[in-house]
Order: structure tokens, then sequence, then C-alpha cells
């Protein structure tokens, strides 16, 4: 019999205090996930959409004092040409950046390590009433030099979830319109349900009601290693076998393009919706099978009008889930669907999805930056949706539907 | 008459799917197969690439996947059991458990970038590991952590309550029951969970993109604190950049064959392993 | 109407029934007992072909319906279920709604006329005994029913399809005694319009309800004989025994 010493008794309370701890492990993990992210990410919010450690200055008569970043874009783009189209007088916008001081000075000019820059500058400044300079911070003349600086605006919420461009490279002002990821990953993730859904549904009716046990024992292990292969595994398949018969088949000028992926992410999507759906299909009773077939109906009769129906949750859930796959996916996706970060006109166009967007930029974001701060707000994103992915399903499966179906 | 055609062509079609579904498994596993296996030799497998990736083995990434996955099963076997060891053991049925179930099922469905940027982000940036073998090894750890619970819940669940109250009975504490009778009794199905996960970490790329992997390195990894090189990184890399792809590409089947084969085993491994215990336990 | 001869069933390697013959006449109510696992269940399935969905099964003899011997080559069989209607033993109504379980066996059928369809729902349930408590909410489903009504219930669906012979698979075994006698009093009156094979294992109701009883055991069909005789004078000592209650 064993002893119980005070020792024995101060080693027990430990271990079982340290159990109660792991208990609440994943918790604790899914709580410091969404912090770090959510804390990370918004800092974007609050910081000038301009590169980081430069500014933007102009003559102190120009009556502009803040710009939003669209407009800093475009205007160094030349799309924007006058300064009366972001609320200044009737100027044409003349557009400078720091390599053209070479245009009007030579290197001695600027002194021994740049320190006459910021005064070459403010000349510069002064004699260009529509000039818009585009500066390091370090070098910026200041207001006794004959330069103002010109705030840009930060990115706002509605820039970024409603934003069509995603330029977080751009000088001077990065934009991260969002919505090209969004809509992107909205379309692979559609084009893939849309195949594997009927295609899952079907095998899923056939493997629990129309094969038999030979066909069923060959059957699930094929489809438990559909879902073991690797994504990145996946996406290779993809690049080398599938992209190119899509570009010859449909006469692309590429094959990678939103329906390479959607496809390659239906086959991923398969085994989840074809296991769950089969689940909730093998446990509809037997009774109520029997009831139909005696009254005459056909086994595809009874199928679609008990057996589907009563199902009709777990099927759900398979659908939700398989969904949730197609979303968080992402090496497959980045090998495959081309790497446009534009909003997609056609199925078979690149387009860039949101996982994607995250693996392939993050390893260039400055730590810190607002790019970086961006790819976290893309990961946010991510996170709430399956989140709400994996609620739903949830929800969706407990439902029993005993009402009129 | 109707009803009949109409069931005949859409159980011809359910069928159908059934044996495309068979076919599009045997074109990718054939695919990599047939064209990795004539990359296979002992070279391949033990030596470090050269000529910038187009030749020589992958040797530093199989080595780099292994420590990766022992590193991701330390944090997370031990941590995962007891973490299941609280749920089934001693929390009851409250809202409590339905809630910590809940939270392990999100993390269960956080979809693998996310767990990469979080893993920058707390074990690269803010607890200044750096890209380094402790960092991977912990995010793919949380990675795994779900699975290695779900798994090990089922486990310990599916032990007898009839051995606890015969343990308790005789005196035992509940740690000692649990130590002595439950654990023993579930340890062959937390183990097929074991090796499901390996499976899993194995072909895993995302979660490493930022935290570990490397795309060459001269030397074998010699601390936790260093990079290493990884299977699903390594392809990925040979499919998509690199100055030569065409090159590459012997190596890039390769690599699939080794990391399929790897993944594979494992997981059919557990498979098998679950099956002979179900069989164990039916003629029980 | 219906003519068996010579019957032997196996489940595999088990032979379940053993040289039965047996002649059922139209408009009559013919109850099967015997104690469990004698094979009662089994033959009454046979008549409906519900036996075809087990695997491993094998059949020899002539099963004849008004003639017709039901496993012939050309049979079709889900119109032979129509003909031949089924009441389980656990009451199993879909999940829908009264008048949906009732309609379901018509709109299967092919029939899509909603005034005809309204008014055989209607007529089932009256022929059901249902009616009356179910009309003002045709709408709700079934479960809300209680368990003796789901039963009629699944009584009514199963006549709306205008079956000519209904099988009885031991339909008040899971029901309350009140449930019960209602159920037998329907027989009572389904009898004039419909031919009724009912499998029981409730003596005493085989004796109430029925015109010929037949006594099987260990897969044979021991007697067979109108339902006053055999329970006061059988002609086997077996039945004698069984139904003294020599043994259960």
């Amino acid at each position: 019999m064993a002893q119980k010493n005070l020792l024995g008794k101060i080693i027990e309370k430990t271990a079982e205090s340290l159990l109660t701890v792991s208990g609440a492990l994943t918790t604790i993990a899914i709580l410091f996930i969404t912090i770090f992210l959510f804390k990370e990410g918004f800092g974007l919010f609050k910081t000038p959409a301009i590169e980081d450690g430069y500014g933007l200055y102009v003559n102190p008569e120009n009556p502009v004092n803040q710009l939003y970043p669209l407009d800093v874009k475009n205007m160094y783009d030349e799309e924007i040409i006058n300064w009366k189209e972001v609320g200044g007088t009737d100027w044409e916008i003349m557009v400078f950046r720091i390599d053209d001081v070479f245009d009007y000075y030579s290197d001695e000019d600027l002194g021994e390590n740049y320190s006459l820059l910021p005064e070459k500058l403010g000349h510069i400044i002064s004699d260009h009433k529509n000039i818009i300079a585009y500066v390091p911070e370090e070098f910026a003349p200041s207001a006794a030099q004959g330069a103002k600086e010109v705030k840009v605006l930060n990115t706002t919420v509605s820039d970024f979830f409603l934003g069509k461009e995603w330029l977080p490279t751009a000088t001077p002002s990065p934009l991260f319109g969002s919505l090209p990821l969004i809509l992107g990953t909205l379309l692979v993730s559609l084009i893939a349900i849309v195949l594997a859904l009927p295609l899952g549904l079907g095998v899923a009716v056939y493997l629990s009601e129309l094969a038999d046990e030979r066909m069923r024992k060959f059957l699930k292990p094929v489809i438990e290693l559909l879902a073991g292969i690797p994504s990145v595994v996946y996406g290779f398949f993809g690049l080398v076998v599938v992209a190119p018969l899509v570009q010859k088949a449909f006469n692309l000028p590429v094959g990678e393009t939103a329906f390479t992926g959607g496809l390659i992410l239906a086959i991923m999507a398969l085994p989840t919706i074809i296991s769950v759906a089969e689940d909730a299909i093998s446990n509809t009773p037997r009774a109520m099978r029997e009831a139909s077939l005696a009254l005459g109906a056909t086994q595809w009769q009874t199928i679609r009008k008990v057996v589907i129906p009563y199902a009709g949750s777990g099927i759900s859930a398979a659908a939700v889930l398989g969904i949730g796959r197609a979303v968080g996916e992402t090496m497959a996706v980045l090998m495959i669907t081309g790497n446009a970060a534009v909003i997609p006109t056609s199925i078979f166009e690149p387009v860039r999805t949101i996982p994607a967007t995250i693996a392939a930029e993050l390893g260039e974001a400055p730590s810190g930056g607002q790019h970086y701060q961006a790819l976290f707000l893309l990961g946010c994103i991510l996170f709430l949706i399956s989140m709400m992915i994996s609620v739903v399903s949830e929800m969706v499966s407990k439902k029993k539907n005993y009402k009129s179906v | 008459m109707n009803q009949k055609i109409k069931q005949k062509t859409v159980f011809f079609l359910f069928r159908l799917f059934s044996f495309f579904i068979v076919g599009i498994l045997v074109s990718i596993l054939g695919f990599i197969v047939i064209n990795g296996i004539r990359v296979i030799s002992w070279d391949f497998l033990t030596k470090s690439p050269t000529d910038g990736m187009t030749a020589g083995g992958i040797f530093p990434a199989i080595v780099g996947t292994f420590y990766l996955v022992i590193g991701s099963l330390i944090f997370a076997v031990p941590l995962g059991v007891m973490s299941a060891i609280y749920t089934t053991e001693y929390a009851g049925n409250g809202y409590i458990v339905r809630f910590i179930r809940l939270m392990t099922n999100n993390l269960a469905s956080v979809p693998s970038i996310v767990f990469g940027l979080f893993g920058m982000a707390l074990f690269v940036n803010n607890l200044g590991f750096g890209d380094s073998i402790l960092a991977g090894s912990l995010t793919l750890g949380l990675l795994t952590l779900p699975l290695i619970i779900r798994t090990s819940e089922e486990a310990l669940k599916a032990v007898p309550d009839a051995y606890r109250s015969g343990s308790l009975a005789l005196g035992a504490s509940k740690l000692q029951t649990i130590r002595k009778v439950v654990l023993p009794s579930a340890l062959s199905n937390i183990l097929t969970g074991v090796i499901l996960s390996i499976g899993r970490v194995s072909g895993e790329t995302a979660p490493i993109l930022f935290t570990v992997a490397a795309y060459f390195l001269p030397n074998l990894p010699q601390s936790i604190f260093d990079q290493a090189m990884a299977l699903p990184y390594h392809l990925y890399v040979l499919a998509t950049s690199g100055t030569d792809l065409e090159a590459s590409r012997p190596m890039a089947y390769g690599t699939a064959l080794v990391l399929i084969v790897i993944v594979l085993v494992f997981n059919l491994s557990a498979t098998l392993l679950r099956q002979g215990l179900n069989k164990k336990f039916k003629q029980n | 109407m219906i003519k068996v001869k010579d019957i032997n069933f196996y489940y595999g390697d088990f032979h379940a029934l053993k040289d039965i013959s047996i002649k059922i006449k139209p408009n009559t109510v013919t109850a099967f007992i015997g104690p469990s696992g004698c094979g009662k269940s089994t033959f009454l399935r046979l008549f409906n072909r519900m036996n075809d969905l087990i695997a491993d099964t094998r059949l020899e003899g002539e099963c004849l319906i008004d003639g017709k011997d039901i496993y012939g080559k050309s049979v079709d069989v889900d119109k032979l279920r129509k003909n031949v209607g089924m009441v389980f033993q656990k009451p199993n109504p879909f999940p829908k709604s009264i008048f949906e379980n009732v309609a379901y066996g018509l709109r299967v059928n092919g029939m899509n006329d909603k005034k005809k369809i309204a008014q055989r729902v209607e007529n089932s349930l009256i022929s059901a005994a249902l009616w009356d408590e179910v009309r003002d909410k045709l709408n709700k489903s079934a479960f809300e029913l209680s368990g003796g009504q789901q039963q009629r219930l699944c009584i009514a669906r199963a006549l709306a399809v205008n079956p000519k012979i209904l099988l009885m698979d031991e339909p008040a075994s899971a029901l309350d005694p009140i449930s019960t006698s209602k159920i037998e009093e329907l027989i009572h009156q389904l009898k004039e319009d419909y031919t009724i094979v009912i499998v029981t294992h409730n003596m005493q109701q085989a004796a109430r309800v029925s015109d010929k009883t037949g006594f099987f055991m260990l897969g044979e069909l021991i007697e067979y004989s109108d339902t006053k005789k055999m329970f006061l004078k059988p002609d086997k000592e077996t039945t004698q025994n069984y139904i003294t209650g020599r043994f259960g």
C-alpha cells in the first residue's frame, strides 16, 4: 500500500496544478496569438503612410498641409499632375526625389558627408513653389532653410480593407489596399468549393451507400493518403503538371491562374469533405432508410429525400470545414496562382491570396515597419476567418434538424 | 422506369467520382515516384547540395527535418498529454471543459502561415531566439499541439472506467491511478497520435519559413540556436527559386520523393497501429 | 393470394427457414407467433423482399403473390413494395411534417397533383384512425406525436400508397397498452380492405386479432390453422407446450 507522507502529498499537489495549467494551454496560445497579431497589425493605422525615415517637403507658400497616401502615390506616378487636384492652388506638380539633387548640384557642392545637403535642398524647394520633395529625414531641410513638411496621413481602416491597390514597396507612399488579396482568396476558395463539394458528396454517398466492403477498404486509405500529402508537394505537382495543362487547354499566356489554384485546392479539401460527410451519412438510422424503401422508393430516392436531409447538418459541417481548409492554404497556392496582387477580372488570371501574400512578402518586410504591420493585419484577417469557421462548423454540426425537411 | 434510369446515372456518376479520386492520387504519387526514383542514391541521401542546388544531395535538409520533428515533439507531447489528462481526468463536464475544447478546436483550425507569423513575432523577434531550430520547433510544436491533445484525449477516454475504479478502490490516489493504470493503458493510442503528428510536422512549410528555414547552409546545425535546412522548404526553394530551375528539377523530384516517403510511412504506421490495436481490443 | 411453397432461407451458412409452405387468403389477418429468433420476422420480410438488403442471403423455393413469383427475374422490386406495405416494430417517421410523412410514398411513386395528394393523405390518416388527432397540425413535425400516434402515422404512411397486403412486424411491441389496443382495433377495421400479416411475440394479441395463426419454431412452421382452433385445441404437442407457456 502506498505510503502517503508529506513530501508525497506536496508532489501530488504540484503535479495536479501542473496538469491544470496545461489544460489552459490552448486557451493561452489562442490568447497570445490574438494579442500578438492584433497589436502588431493595428500599429499600421498609427503610422503615416510614407516609407519609414522619409518625409515629404514643399514650398512654404504651398497651402497643402497633408496628403492622402493614395494621392502621394498618384502624384509620383504622374496620374495627378496639378496641385488643385489635392486641395492646393492651380499649379503643375513638380515631383522631386532625393536623387534628383544631382541635377542641380555636384558632389562637391554638397560638402563632406553631405553636410550641406539640407541647405541645398532648402534652396531647391524655395526656388520652386510647385515642388514636392521626397527626402530622407536626416537630410531634410528645416523651416528656416525654406521648406515645409507635408504630413502624410495614416493608412486608414477603409484604406486597408477597401483599397484596390496592394503596393507595399511603393515609394514614397506604400499602399496597403487588401481588396485584391481578399478577392483573390475568395475567388480561389470559391472555385475550390464549387469543384470539391459535389465531387466530395458523391464520393461520400458512394462510400457509405454503394461501395462493398472491399471497395471501402480500398478507398478509405486512398483518401487518407491524399489527406497526408504535404501542401508543398501539391504545389510542386500543380506547378509542374497542372499549370502547363491548364495553359494548353485554355490557351492562356500562363498556366498559373486562380483556376489552377482552385483546382489543386479542391483536391486538398476533398479528404476533409469526404470523411465528414461520409460520417454523417452513415449515421442515418437504418430504420429510416428501411421505411423509405418499404414504401417503394428507389435507393437513390431514399438517399436524396431522407438520408441527405437527415445528414444535412453533418454535410454542412463538411462544407464549412472544406472552405476553411481552402482559405487557409498557403504553399500550394503560393506556388501555382501566379503572383499578381491585383483584382482578378477572370478566373484565368494570376491572383494572390492572403496566406500567399504573407508567405511571399514577410521575408522582405523590415521588422516593425509598415509592410510588416500590414502583413500582420492580413494575418489577423486570416485568424478571424479561421476562428469563425471553427465556431460555425461546431454550431452547424450540433444542430439537429427535427423540423420539416 | 424513370426513377431507375435516374438512379443508374447518378450511381454511375458517383462511382466515376470515386475512381477519379483514385486516379488523382495515382497521378500525384506516380509523378513523384517515377521522376524522383532515378535521382535517389546513397549520395543523394547523404551529401550536401552542390553546384547551386543542381547536384549533390539533400542530407542537411533531412537532418534539419529530423531535428525539427524531434524538437516539436519535445514541446508538444508532454504538454499535450498533460493537457489531455487534465480535461479527461480532472475537469468534469462543465463549461470550463467545453470552453477548453472549443479553444483547442480553434487552435486546430488556425492556418499554418498564421502559426509562422506568430512564431516569428514571439520566438524569433520578441524572445530573441532568432531564426533557429528552437524557434522552429516551438512553432511546429504549437501547430501540432491540438492534434496530440485530441488523440490523447481519445486514448484516455478509451480506457475503461472499471480500471480506474479498481485502482481507487485499492486506496491508490488519483494521480497514482493515472500514472500506473490509465496512462499505460492509453499509451499505444497516444503513440499513434504522436506518429501521426510526425507525419504532419515533416511536411509543413509555412511555419518554418520565417522561423528556422535556410536556403543553404554549408554546415550542419550545431546548436538549437542555429538555422537549419528542411525538406519541405528545400522542395519549395528548388521548385520556385534558385539560379537554374530546369537543372534543379531532378533534385526537386528527389526531395519530393523523400518527403512523401517519410510522410506516408509515418501516416501508414499510425493507421496500421490503430487498426492493430482495435483488433486486439475486439478479441478481448 | 399469398402462396408459399417449400421455402428455405439461409443467412450465409445458417439455415434460417426450413421447408415452409403456407397459403394466405385475401382480406384475412394472419398472425405468426413463436419464440424469439424462430424466423418469423425473416419470413415476413420475404414478402416485400426486404431481406434483399442483407448481404450473403439465399432463398430456395417459391413465393407467389396473386400467382406471380415475386422473386422472378423481371420483377420490379420497388413496385412490389408499393403493393406490399410494411409497418416496423419501432415507429420510424421521417424527420418531416406529419403531412409530408404520409405524402412521401405518393411523391416517390410519381404523384404530383397537389389536390390528389392532399385527399389521399386525409384518407390514409382517417383509415389509420389518426385524422381527428392531427387534422389541425399537419405541418408540425412528426416527432411531436406520441409513440402510439407515430406508429399510427407509419401505418397511414404505408396505407397511402394503396397496398394490397400490409405486413406488420411486431407493430405494438414498443407501445403502451392503450396505444396497443388502439392499433389492434385498427387492424380489425383494416381487414375489410387489406390482407394483413402480423408478426407478434404476444400470444394474446394474436388470439385477439387474427383469423389464422402460424406457429414458428427454429425456422420451421410447426402448425398453421384457424386461430380459434390453434389456441383451444392445437394439433401438435409443441404448439400446445408453447401456448400454455411451457417454454417461452
